[in-house]
């Protein structure tokens, strides 16, 4: 049977500088994941553009509002869900960052950080109001230190 | 910690040393700042040395997008110095190392902007 998994969990108001808060909280976790250098830093640019989006867009800077970062340690992987009280995105309407035409664009590339630096990406509406996303990364070796 | 920018004039060029985060929020604004007051008092020739960069994100690469276009617009030149891996890999991954000139040596950077010019 798989062990439970280890949860990390913290309420933030939508306050640009509780990113930072959240930055060194995913350091904390990744580290005691066991993910290596280059996953860390990886893992901690995809809940920063996370969070960026949940306090900002959906949240509209609104320090009312509140954003629920959530980690939890698997034997296998690292899950972090962001969720805020937006009203969402449809992550497929974004116009590719890497296209031709949109190089110069000053925004647009955060989601794309995101899916590029993360195995798996979902955007989740949730029933009562605001919005869920969620992260997986995968160990891809033997570096888990557990 | 926070942005922070100390600016040198090296010849006809305007080196601005980075150091810190540049995020969205102070760190963007003050970039964004920056680079119009430069190009209000005609400084044109613009080397960014990134070297002391501790963390950039997408609203930072945007800002770093939006200079190099308003300096490109008054006819003058951007480029990057001294990227560290975290800002190369970024840059590439967002296939904006093919917009910017990326330097790693500054006094061939510097010169550069002479060539440029006088070509």
């Amino acid at each position: 049977m798989a062990a439970e998994p280890s949860v990390v969990e913290v309420t933030l108001e939508s306050d640009l500088k509780n990113v930072e808060v959240a930055d060194e909280l995913s350091r904390r976790v990744t580290t005691r994941a066991g993910f290596d250098e280059e996953d860390r830093q990886r893992i901690e640019m995809a809940v920063h553009e996370s969070l960026i989006n949940a306090i900002w867009h959906g949240n509209k800077n609104d320090a009312s509002k509140r954003v629920w970062l959530k980690y939890e340690i698997f034997d296998d992987r690292l899950e972090v869900r962001v969720r805020d009280q937006g009203n969402g995105f449809d992550p497929t309407n974004i116009p590719n960052p890497l296209a031709e035409e949109n190089l110069l664009n000053i925004s647009g590339r955060g989601i794309f950080l995101i899916r590029s630096f993360m195995d798996d990406f979902r955007v989740e509406k949730l029933a009562g109001g605001g919005t869920e996303v969620t992260m997986i990364k995968r160990y891809v070796s033997k570096s888990k230190s557990t | 910690m926070s942005m922070k920018a100390n600016t040198r004039q090296v010849d006809s060029v305007t080196v601005i040393d980075v150091s810190g985060r540049i995020t969205l929020g102070e760190g963007c604004a003050q970039l964004r700042q920056l680079i119009r007051d430069h190009l209000s008092k005609g400084n044109k020739n613009i080397l960014v040395n990134l070297g002391d960069v501790s963390y950039i994100d997408s609203s930072g690469i945007g800002e770093l997008v939006s200079a190099y276009t308003a300096v490109s617009n008054q006819g003058g030149q951007l480029k990057l110095l001294n990227l560290t891996k975290k800002v190369h890999d970024l840059l590439q991954i967002t296939k904006l190392y093919t917009v910017f000139d990326v330097r790693d040596d500054e006094a061939e950077a510097i010169g550069s902007f002479a060539k440029q010019a006088g070509a």
